[in-house]
């Protein structure tokens, strides 16, 4: 049935068209980013529940200890990274997973079009649906944790740098646990978290060096490099590892 | 170049069996020696009285733990880049030793950390990235047991891996500069200028952790070998007159 909308509302990527204008790293990444989104905006019930779980998260830490003002302030922007960090790898499995099934990702793996731009386009999607709710969410949910203007603001930057560096390395353990019997959710976290350790590290600690009075700027920096890092590095080794799990 | 033609499992397999002892013999050798050193030999150190001796199994594991992801890294990008099947076996084969390196590296520096810092667990720069290096054995282990066709596992593990020893050096620098900043330089350890027997005692068993590893490494591999090249003429050979394959 899903097959069935998939060829429908989306007709066959003007390839040729594409090939000739020489334009088709844009058009591939602007073909899949549209469709991605598209596809996310028909199932926004599954995109609730995953922002719902930020949501629940964040709220389950007071819960596990006295709601003293003073704490909730030291452990708050922690918090909103690493439930920032759950919520981006519980929505990796969506990235390919779907089109792995119905053989949609084999048929991009074999079009003439580059495949790192239509995973990039892919990713870009996931991070507009699972990462950029995230960071609007972050000033409604520091009221929970009295954050000051100040590390709210912080948190935001960081945030708005550091949760696509999430989405495009969790890309890598998507596509390298497609298709696995034990490949769930577990698997997963173990791959991809380690690897999200220093996002964490320096979004966490640009707060920090804010409440002491210092500019986070080394911080702030530091994150747009992983990011750039991230922007020319993982698209290929997801194309790379998405070719292997289509082997 | 002759050396190539031990790229094929079938004309490594009988080299890694003639090697394998001597590796292990020198490791074993090397190892009383440098133990025998270090914890009789040595003098006892002012400040950490006998505790430091545990430095003598802690740096040369840690030193291993690190060399050793980045060598498996180099096996498994070999493996991704020529589709070579024994770069691919030698990377299978060192994950196991990496990661029990590094777990040995965090058992021993936690019982280092106790009589000298007081404390199990410290959050320190070094203690911290080894956990996740630890983290990242593992995950490397468990994609590869989690992938049914040893093939696609061979270049899975290998882009996991090349992943990694990217992140490697960045995790460190992360982890260093977030323990500076929490806890300040207090834990510096063996800023005592080292006794030349306590270097000599060090570097031995340095060269035992390597042929350690080296002759465990090769015993793994002609395991590996043996079960994933099962179907092939050179292992029937082998076998031959044996009893039949279960």
């Amino acid at each position: 049935m899903e097959t069935e909308t998939t060829t429908k509302d989306f007709p066959v990527f003007p390839v040729r068209a594409a090939m000739e204008a020489g334009d088709g790293v844009f058009a591939a990444f602007f073909w899949a980013l549209r469709r991605d989104l598209r596809l996310a905006m028909r199932s926004r019930a599954e995109l609730g529940v995953q922002i719902l779980f930020y949501i629940i998260v964040v709220a389950l830490f007071p819960l596990s200890m006295a709601p003293d003002r003073q704490l909730l302030l030291l452990l708050g922007p922690g918090v909103l990274w690493v439930a920032a960090l759950l919520a981006s790898l519980l929505s990796l499995p969506r990235l390919f997973a779907s089109d792995y099934a119905d053989g949609t990702l084999e048929q991009m793996a074999l079009s003439p079009l580059p495949l790192p731009a239509i995973i990039l386009g892919k990713i870009g999607a996931h991070w507009l649906t699972t990462g950029l709710p995230v960071v609007l969410l972050v000033p409604l949910l520091s009221i929970q944790y009295s954050l000051e203007a100040e590390a709210v603001w912080v948190l935001i930057v960081g945030l708005l740098i550091g949760t696509p560096i999430l989405s495009l390395l969790g890309a890598i353990g998507a596509a390298l646990t497609l298709g696995l019997r034990s490949g769930g959710g577990s698997l997963l976290a173990l791959l991809i978290l380690p690897l999200y350790t220093p996002v964490l590290i320096f979004g966490a600690m640009a707060v920090d060096v804010v409440r002491s009075g210092a500019s986070a700027g080394a911080q702030l920096s530091l994150l747009a490099v992983g990011l750039l890092l991230a922007l020319v590095g993982a698209p290929f080794a997801t194309s790379a590892a998405v070719r292997i799990s289509l082997d | 170049m002759g050396g190539f033609k031990y790229a094929a499992p079938a004309q490594f397999y009988p080299l890694a069996g003639k090697m394998a002892p001597w590796f292990a013999a020198a490791a074993a050798v090397l190892g009383v020696v440098g133990l025998v050193i270090g914890l009789y030999v040595a003098p006892i150190d002012v400040t950490q009285k006998d505790s430091y001796r545990i430095i003598f199994i802690h740096v040369p594991a840690a030193w291993m733990s690190m060399f050793l992801y980045v060598v498996m890294a180099f096996w498994g990008a070999l493996a991704l880049g020529l589709n070579t099947r024994l770069s691919a076996m030698m990377a299978q084969a060192i994950a196991p030793t990496g990661a029990l390196m590094t777990a040995l590296a965090l058992w021993t520096g936690a019982f280092w950390g106790k009589p000298t810092w007081g404390t199990y667990w410290a959050w320190d720069a070094r203690m911290t990235s080894e956990l996740i290096l630890l983290f990242l054995y593992l995950g490397i282990i468990a994609l590869r047991n989690a992938i049914d066709d040893p093939r696609r596992a061979d270049k899975a593990c290998g882009v996991l891996a090349l992943v990694g020893v990217i992140n490697v050096p960045i995790i460190y620098m992360s982890v260093r500069w977030w323990n500076t900043l929490h806890q300040g330089a207090s834990i510096q350890a063996g800023k005592s200028s080292i006794d030349a027997i306590m270097l000599w005692g060090m570097l031995i068993m340095v060269f035992a952790f390597w042929f350690y590893s080296i002759a465990v490494i090769l015993i793994r591999l002609r395991a590996i070998m043996l079960e994933r090249e099962a179907g092939s003429a050179w292992v029937a050979r082998l076998t031959e007159g044996g009893e039949e394959r279960g």
